[in-house]
């Protein structure tokens, strides 16, 4: 009885530990799998952003390039790091502070015609606040 | 010449800090009672400057008096004034004014409600409190003074940020600090007791109810902030893994396992050295926090100060505080024993796992969080953790806690059976699983398992802990507040977790484009766009659209939701209003895009299942924790504490 006992308690430490090892590695793959990288539009420009997985990209939405379609929610625009840009396409209802010059994040991936599809665009809840990696990859371009 | 005087009573109270953290000191080295007598007015005179340094800041928004540059930045002459009010901690440095002043308030309710308490460590307690004031009255002022004065003085100033003006957010600082800070109580008495040497069981007694104050607080302000999004952000979501929320995320997992082991210390003398581990890293993960928050690292929504003098100085304040008490941990420690003795399978052990599930859920925000940061300062690459990276953790974390929720406190202390517990809990399991998996198939008519597997949780957290009190309740003793307190913050867990469950599984959200009386069905309720009015607010104009929502003939509610234009700021600023309908089953949720073509908008449409569990879980969490310190037994000790005095 009592070896049965301890048996029982070797088992529960096994599956205890089993399971700590299962977390473990779902724990990292999860953390693997939702790395999102960001890029700046001349880093994508110079092939540097994956070609299927999703990433950020962050910059400037350039002056006149939004354009909205009337009878949908699907709106295009560019964004720039000053020295390269890139087009954007998303559909759906843009954050309060999106509009033309602001820094902005976009988070998607590009479709199969090679056209950036954006999931969610981050627009910062102050008109003064520039998102950080957007401000690096401005000077960034600047320096180059 | 107020704004002169509050900045001269910042300084005397930098001074005063700096008193409290030396002399008493001191005398508790030398035994000198009049040295350490001096902790207790020196805490009071520490509470009288900081009030009258905030009363200045507040007077000047008050009073429009724009020649202080954080006034004219943060109010102008339109805005109302309960916003001037709360616009004294709408940015950086008047919130951390608010934070010297609730840590003052901390401080002061210490010596008053510590009359029990032995001279020697009263004295060290508020020394250590004092320290971590002088830290935050230095920061002030050497890198955010919030009298600094403007010239020439402008005619209007720049409004407080319109995201800021509702009356949730304006009292969730507020909130969210008296949680942060009123961990540096738990703190300070852990340090204070590593200084003594003494590490009994009746430390952990005195900072238990310290610690569960400032964790009520900690959830109350979360909930409301999350609260607050929801309805203020237009996005309709409840928690995004922003790494702000996750900064007040960390210390509410810590000081939530800090608070059982505690309650396993004082009632068995058990994981002494454990405890006062826990106390310290429940202030260093409040601390983190201010410093995720305020040195300006972040890409959030949150981060507004990006001055690096600020940053460096938490980072190197955080650096002395937490390496210095853990030094002090290692070196003292070891002194300590444990004196109760345990069984495998007794409630010490719940109460341990419970800790290591909790710590390993923090561990996991912390991960998540600070990686980035620190692959961002290696100058690697600019990364960040996706959502499901932290909802995957969450529901792994999730398990093993509800199960655990559920046995823990029906299990007997020191040593229980298990075949005790399998006749007890074993109907309880088969029952919460069936009626769990059962209920969205009667509900919806699908079998939906992922939310049946959720219920499940709810109700075993739910049946077990009403099991306990009807339990106790039979034996006929009446039952202390404590207890109570107990059973509605795990009632306030079961809530919380159907809530969640519903929320994850049959929400629907769908952003449309709406011609005027067109309609869209969501979830089977039938919304439909009426049209669109102006209005005007003091500081503010929009568009305000109505919706009616009927299900099936029935008209159900009526839908306001606005876009606003502040029009007062240097650059107008949109804001949208969303509008709700909440039942206890459901909210319906409208937000404002923008007009998309002649007579048609872009609206954001959400069926959100339960929402409002999620919120009435933290309240019952709050009110539970409030209950349990209320508990008659902490207020006698101080009664007869003060009769031997």
């Amino acid at each position: 009885m009592s070896m049965n006992k301890r048996s029982k308690r070797k088992l529960l430490v096994v599956m205890v530990l089993l399971g700590m090892a299962l977390a473990s590695v779902l724990a990292l793959t999860a953390f693997e799998e939702n790395l999102l990288y960001f890029y700046s539009p001349t880093m994508v420009k110079n092939g540097e952003a994956p070609g299927e997985r999703s990433f950020r990209v962050g910059g400037l939405v350039v002056a006149g390039s939004v354009v909205r379609a009337t009878d949908s929610l699907l709106v295009k625009f560019d964004i720039t790091d000053n020295a390269e840009s890139m087009s954007v396409e998303y559909r759906g209802i843009l954050p309060d502070l999106f509009r033309e010059g602001q820094g902005i994040v976009a988070m998607g991936a590009f479709n199969e015609k090679n056209i950036f599809v954006a999931d969610e665009v981050l627009a910062k809840h102050d008109e003064n606040y520039m998102p950080p990696e957007v401000a690096d990859a401005l000077k960034a371009a600047e320096q180059q | 010449m107020i704004p002169e005087l509050g900045l001269f009573a910042l300084i005397i109270a930098f001074g005063i800090s700096l008193v409290l953290s030396a002399v008493p000191l001191i005398g508790a080295a030398r035994n000198d009672a009049t040295l350490m007598a001096l902790a207790r007015p020196a805490a009071w005179a520490q509470l009288t400057f900081v009030s009258i340094s905030y009363a200045a800041l507040t007077y000047a928004f008050v009073v429009h008096d724009f020649s202080v540059l954080y006034v004219s930045q943060h109010s102008n002459l339109v805005q109302p004034l309960m916003y001037r009010i709360s616009g004294v901690w709408g940015s950086h440095e008047g919130s951390m004014l608010l934070w010297t002043l609730i840590l003052a308030l901390w401080t002061a309710a210490v010596a008053l409600f510590s009359r029990g308490l032995p001279d020697v460590l009263l004295a060290r307690v508020l020394a250590v409190m004092g320290m971590i004031s002088a830290g935050f009255f230095a920061f002030l002022l050497w890198t955010s003074n919030p009298f600094e004065r403007i010239f020439p003085v402008p005619a209007d100033g720049n409004a407080l940020n319109p995201l800021l003006q509702d009356p949730g957010l304006a009292i969730h600082p507020p909130m969210l600090y008296m949680g942060y800070v009123g961990f540096s109580v738990a703190f300070a008495f852990a340090v204070a007791a590593l200084l003594g040497g003494k590490l009994d069981a009746t430390w952990a007694r005195w900072s238990r109810p310290w610690t569960t104050v400032a964790w009520s607080f900690l959830t109350f302000g979360i909930a409301l902030g999350s609260w607050w999004a929801y309805n203020e952000l237009g996005w309709g979501g409840w928690w995004f893994w922003d790494p702000v929320e996750n900064a007040s995320f960390m210390p509410w997992l810590v000081g939530t396992a800090l608070i059982h082991s505690l309650a396993s210390t004082e009632k068995r003398g058990v994981f002494k050295s454990w405890t006062v581990l826990l106390a310290i890293l429940a202030f260093s993960m409040s601390l983190l926090g201010a410093f995720i928050v305020r040195s300006g690292v972040l890409v959030s929504v949150h981060a507004f100060a990006t001055d690096p003098a600020r940053g460096v100085f938490i980072l190197i304040f955080l650096c002395v505080a937490v390496g210095g008490s853990l030094a002090l941990y290692a070196w003292r420690s070891g002194t300590v024993t444990s004196t109760g003795r345990f069984s495998w399978f007794s409630r010490e052990t719940a109460l341990l796992l419970n800790n290591i599930i909790l710590l390993t859920a923090a561990a996991a925000v912390f991960v998540g969080t600070m990686y980035p940061l620190l692959v961002d300062a290696l100058g690697i690459g600019k990364i960040s953790v996706g959502r499901p990276y932290f909802d995957t953790m969450f529901t792994l974390v999730a398990i093993p806690l509800i199960l655990l929720l559920g046995i823990g406190p029906a299990m007997r202390w020191k040593k229980d059976s298990a075949q005790r517990l399998k006749k007890e809990l074993s109907i309880i399991f088969a029952i919460s699983l069936s009626v769990g998996i059962i209920l969205p198939f009667v509900i919806d008519g699908v079998l939906n398992i992922p939310a049946g597997l959720g219920l499940a949780g709810a109700l075993w957290i739910a049946i077990t802990t009403l099991q306990i009190l009807y339990k106790r309740i039979k034996t006929g003793a009446r039952l202390p507040l404590s207890f109570t307190g107990m059973i509605m913050a795990h009632l306030g867990m079961a809530m919380f977790v159907a809530g969640v469950t519903m929320v994850m599984t049959y929400s629907e959200e769908k952003d449309v484009r709406l011609e005027y009386g067109s309609s869209y069905e969501l979830s089977g309720y039938d919304f439909k766009f009426i049209g669109v009015k102006k209005v005007a607010g003091p500081n503010f104009s929009g568009d305000e659209g109505h919706l009616e929502v009927h299900d099936g003939d029935k008209k159900i509610a009526d839908l306001y939701p606005q876009k606003r234009l502040y029009t007062t700021r240097s650059s107008p600023m949109p804001m949208t209003e969303s509008s709700v309908d909440t039942l206890l089953s459901r909210d319906l949720y409208v937000a404002m895009g923008e007009p998309v073509g002649e007579d048609a908008w872009s609206l954001r449409l959400y069926y959100k299942s339960m929402i409002a569990w999620i919120w009435m879980g933290c309240l019952f969490m709050t009110f539970g924790g409030l209950l349990a310190v209320s508990d008659r037994r902490y207020r006698q000790k101080r009664l007869s504490g003060s009769e031997t005095a």
